[in-house]
Order: C-alpha cells, then sequence, then structure tokens
C-alpha cells in the first residue's frame, strides 16, 4: 500500500502539488527570494534545495549533463536551470546544506493565511566552530550589502556601521543613522 | 428534514455569543532604533521589514 507523504498536499491532487512546487522552485531561482505562504514555504524547502544539490554537484563535476537533465524535469525554463548552474551553485561551493532561508511574516489580508519569504542564502560560508558572533557578522554584512539592490545596500552599510559602535552610543548615533535610512525607506514605499 | 423543535431564546442565543472574545496577539517592539513599532515575535517587523536580534537583523522585505 502506498504510504501517504507527509504533510498537507498543497493544491488538491498530486500533479498540481507537483506544478505548484516546481513553479515556486523556478520563482525562486529567478527572483532569489519569494513571498508566499508559510507552509508553501516549507514544502518549497527540501524541495529546492534538492535541486540545488544537483547543481552543486554538476559544478564539481559530477556527472554535469545527467545533473542538468534531472532539474530540467523539474524546473522546466532552461534560462532558469542555466542560472542555477553557473551562479547559484557556485556560491554554495562550501556550505554543507541550508541553501535557503524562510523568514515568517505576519498574517495575509483577506484570508488571514500566515505568509513567510523564502530565499536563497547569499552570505559567504563561514564555519561554525572556527568564528565568534562578532567575526561572522562582519563577513555577513559585506556580502548582503553586495547583493541587494542600490537602495538597500546604502542601508545595510550604516546598519553595519551602528551595530559594530558601542551599545552606549548606539542609542544616540544609530538613531541618527536609522532616521536617514528611514528616509530612503520612505522614498523607497 | 430535520428542524428545531423549539425557538432558540434570547438568553440561549446570547449566552452562546458571549463566548466569542478575541484575544490581543502579546507583540513585540521592533529592534531597529530608527523603527521601534509593535510587532508580531519570531515574525518581520510589518513597519520597517526587519527581522533579527540587534546583532544579526537583515532587511527581508
Amino acid at each position: 500500500m502506498p504510504t501517504p507523504k507527509k504533510g498537507a498536499r498543497l493544491g488538491g491532487s498530486p500533479a498540481h502539488q507537483r506544478l505548484i512546487l516546481a513553479n515556486l522552485a523556478t520563482d525562486l531561482f529567478r527572483y532569489g527570494r519569494i513571498t508566499t505562504t508559510e507552509s508553501k514555504a516549507r514544502t518549497l524547502r527540501p524541495h529546492a534545495e534538492k535541486l540545488i544539490t544537483k547543481a552543486k554537484k554538476a559544478h564539481l563535476g559530477e556527472n554535469p549533463l545527467a545533473q542538468r537533465r534531472e532539474v530540467l524535469k523539474t524546473i522546466r525554463d532552461k534560462g532558469v536551470v542555466h542560472v542555477l548552474f553557473t551562479e547559484i551553485a557556485p556560491t554554495f561551493a562550501e556550505r554543507p546544506g541550508g541553501y535557503t532561508r524562510i523568514t515568517k511574516l505576519g498574517p495575509r489580508k483577506g484570508d488571514n493565511a500566515p505568509m513567510a519569504v523564502i530565499e536563497i542564502v547569499t552570505e559567504e560560508y563561514v564555519a561554525k566552530a572556527v568564528t565568534t558572533p562578532a567575526a561572522t557578522k562582519a563577513d555577513e554584512k559585506p556580502a548582503a550589502a553586495e547583493e541587494t539592490p542600490a537602495e538597500e545596500s546604502t542601508e545595510e552599510t550604516t546598519d553595519e556601521a551602528a551595530a559594530e559602535e558601542t551599545p552606549a552610543e548606539e542609542s544616540t548615533e544609530a538613531a541618527a543613522d536609522e532616521s536617514t535610512d528611514e528616509k530612503t525607506e520612505g522614498d523607497k514605499a | 428534514m430535520a428542524v428545531p423543535k423549539r425557538k432558540m431564546s434570547r438568553s440561549n442565543t446570547r449566552h452562546r455569543r458571549s463566548a466569542w472574545k478575541a484575544i490581543a496577539p502579546s507583540l513585540v517592539t521592533c529592534v531597529n532604533p530608527a523603527c521601534g513599532a509593535q510587532h508580531l515575535p519570531h515574525r518581520a517587523c510589518g513597519n520597517c521589514g526587519q527581522y533579527g536580534a540587534k546583532s544579526s537583523r537583515r532587511q527581508v522585505l
């Protein structure tokens, strides 16, 4: 007897679920960050990470053509597959899994569905045992600043400056820094 | 077809409806010093779109 899969079925039928996950994975690799419901994000995560693992294996020279064909079974857009294999996979060469990150948002207006952002991790991988929290922060922030759009990058750098100050100074100077940030945010919105 | 045998009294109706209560969610203050808005815990701030502790917060929206 076939065992039902773990967790909820998205969309109603197995075919619909396959299509939903394929489309979500395609958009995740195309845009790097997508907003969806929390349950879809949670179901997408292992699905997308397995695709990244295939791309990573191909990057490391393990039967690249077969890996690409396997991924093309799910992602039907060749352009996105190309981006996955040539741009996304090399950035994960060092990282042992955990290629995506889910951040919960509030409930959606309309149906109160819990929403989440699922994104591809862009920070450089730093092994946990050897680094202190301060070092990790210093490594991560510039990487994030490089890959976010121009408006956000200015914000990230000022955030970093604020974070490195001592707590006593932070309350006054960071507030001054952040107030300028808010203006940029306001312009954006 | 099944139908109610008795009229539902106002008392019973109001007693039942008095149990429909909204609970205020517990909120936390956004750690972004420029924002300071109230948002749900373990969720990104809806005002500034940042998430995370003071040392490692990041823009998610």
